[in-house]
């Protein structure tokens, strides 16, 4: 007998929650640990429920719905969808987050439903997210979930995994935004389809937990599945209060078997602007700027932490948003509104001319909070850029880190950020 | 049974807000006047093309890519899509049409022009270009997909089986 191959981080999750000896290829039923619906998703999960004859969730703390895409409603069909889900919570439950308590993507982790070494499924495509936190998480459509909310599992195919390693040290005014960035320029959108990112290196476990949960969140971008990091200290202390669930990290053998490895070196990655209409149509920041630009956008899943508040009210302190140019902001949650407020970053912001928004997806998905004009370009810390996304299929979104939104905003035109940072501060 | 249709033909990277865009789709849980705006922001006139008499969406690579909004194959099957025919798909998306049963098809859709009139046998395997004259292989789909289309979808799967049946 030879030895026993290692596994990676996926085939050891699905291994743990299929009670098999998975191995990428296999097709296994495992159980979910959490299911989760927002409002564009979950009321076709309610209906499917209804369809499939199922009354009751498995089990009624495992499952969570929230209104986050479209809220408050702007319109009286959402209104009418929000109802829906509040009534499915007082039905079955389930946990429901309403308007202004922010993204699910932020909500999920910071309430401690999911911990280290979870598999989770989310009826949203940014689920990727938590692979931040060591957790299997994956964007599902909303019959999936509503068979997950049923059941208390899923189908999954395990996936060959692809390894990410990010050597160096970043640049003063390069953030993990510019290294996600990057990796889509390089492999493009659909360069790992199917596949598990396992991200990591010395870059990334210098990286704060808020500033890892942006490159995780935008695996899907690539096409992959999941985005998954290690445990750290760090991550351990990120989940210290937030829940009695006990966290089971899970770490990749080192002689576990990877589709392939790519390694960058991050201190050559300047800031990065993703162009329109479509998250891998990267550039340098340098080929992009000086372009003109009528509004600003710093928040959602990828961007709407505190420490993104406080990079950009860093660059903002003292100094005015350009008058052709709206800045709207959202936090990614209410506890991250909250906590901005105490840090004063909010304060900076407004005063330098900031439109701050409920906690929520804000203007990324197109249904409220700032739909750009004809014509009009717009510079946003969001993860997608394709063409109406924001609700006028005849605006140019571009894609880039809170930095460069804040120092663009003030330009009215798209900046290099790295002006206000190191030593030409 | 063989389905036949016109190609209405597209690029790659065809991704979901393409298909349906998040501001028609966070309005309602109504598919019939949501399929009006399949496509739209790429082909403005897809629905009036595909809705008479049935279409085939041929498209590039990456098909689907983005969100996972299930909007997206249920806005095809209403606008009258009888498959979706692409050189790759994005994963959710492709669960998604499997589990609301739109027929989705990998091949090389190079060979296919707009226009062209096809059929489709997806049971036996055969697809035919009849403007061209050629027949276009393509794989068979992974058994468990096999299976859950031929329940007719994840919702009738579980109705018929109480929970997940998969071999």
């Amino acid at each position: 007998m030879g030895p026993i191959p290692g596994k990676t981080i996926a085939e050891k999750i699905f291994s743990a929650h299929s009670g098999t000896d998975a191995h990428a290829g296999d097709i296994v039923v495992a159980d979910v640990d959490f299911v989760m619906g927002q409002d564009g998703t979950s009321p076709l999960a309610i209906k499917a429920l209804e369809r499939m004859g199922v009354t009751q969730v498995f089990d009624p703390k495992k499952v969570a719905v929230v209104m986050d895409h479209s809220s408050p409603s702007p319109i009286e069909g959402v209104s009418a969808l929000h109802t829906q889900m509040r009534e499915f919570g007082k039905r079955t439950g389930v946990k429901v987050y309403d308007v202004g308590c922010g993204v699910c993507h932020q909500l999920i982790p910071e309430n401690g439903h999911v911990v280290p070494g979870d598999l989770m499924v989310g009826c949203d495509s940014h689920t990727c997210t938590y692979g931040a936190l060591n957790v299997f998480s994956t964007g599902v459509g909303s019959t999936d979930g509503a068979a997950a909310m049923a059941a208390g599992k899923l189908w999954f195919k395990v996936p060959e995994t692809m390894k990410v390693t990010y050597t160096g040290e970043l640049a003063p005014g390069v953030f993990s935004k510019d290294l996600v960035l990057f990796l889509a320029g390089q492999i493009g959108a659909d360069g790992a389809t199917y596949k598990a990112l396992e991200i990591g290196g010395p870059v990334i476990d210098a990286l704060s937990v808020d500033a890892r949960m942006t490159i995780s969140n935008m695996a899907i971008e690539v096409g992959a599945k999941a985005g998954l990091m290690k445990a750290d200290a760090k991550t351990l202390e990120w989940f210290e209060g937030r829940g009695e669930r006990v966290p089971a990290p899970v770490e990749g053998d080192a002689d576990a078997s990877y589709c392939c490895e790519l390694v960058y070196d991050a201190g050559a990655v300047g800031p990065q602007v993703a162009k329109p209409h479509s998250v891998d149509n990267v550039s340098p920041i340098e080929e992009v700027a000086g372009t003109p630009i009528a509004q600003g956008y710093l928040g959602t899943c990828t961007n709407g932490r505190l420490e993104d508040f406080a990079v950009a009210a860093g660059i903002l302190k003292g100094r005015k948003v350009h008058s052709d140019v709206r800045f709207i902001i959202a936090p990614a949650s209410k506890q991250i509104l909250l906590d901005a407020i105490a840090a004063g970053y909010i304060q900076t912001l407004v005063e330098a001319g900031a439109v701050l928004v409920t906690p929520g997806c804000g203007p990324c998905v197109g249904t409220h909070n700032g739909v750009p004009s004809d014509g009009e370009n717009v510079i946003s810390t969001a993860n997608r850029n394709f063409k109406g996304r924001m609700g006028n299929g005849n605006a140019f979104i571009y894609l880039g880190s809170p930095a460069t939104v804040a120092a663009s905003v003030i330009e009215g035109a798209i900046t290099d950020p790295r002006k206000y940072f190191g030593e030409g501060r | 049974m063989t389905i036949a249709a016109r190609a209405i033909k597209f690029g790659d990277d065809i991704n979901t807000d393409y298909i349906i865009s998040g501001k028609h789709k966070f309005k309602s849980n109504d598919m019939v006047a949501m399929a009006v705006h399949a496509m739209e922001d790429v082909d403005p006139h897809y629905y009036e093309k595909a809705k008479p008499e049935g279409a085939f969406l041929v498209a590039g690579s990456n098909f689907g890519m983005g969100s996972s909004r299930e909007q997206a194959p249920l806005v095809l099957i209403h606008s009258n899509t009888k498959a979706v025919l692409a050189k790759s798909f994005a994963r959710i998306f492709y669960r998604n049409a499997i589990n609301t049963g739109l027929p989705v098809v990998e091949c090389d859709t190079d060979l296919i022009d707009d226009g062209d009139e096809l059929t489709l046998d997806l049971e036996g395997g055969v697809l035919v270009d009849v403007t061209k004259g050629i027949t276009i292989p393509f794989p068979p789909l992974p058994p468990v997909m096999a299976q859950l289309l031929a329940d007719g979808g994840l919702v009738e799967h579980f109705k018929k089986h109480g929970g997940f049946a998969l071999d």
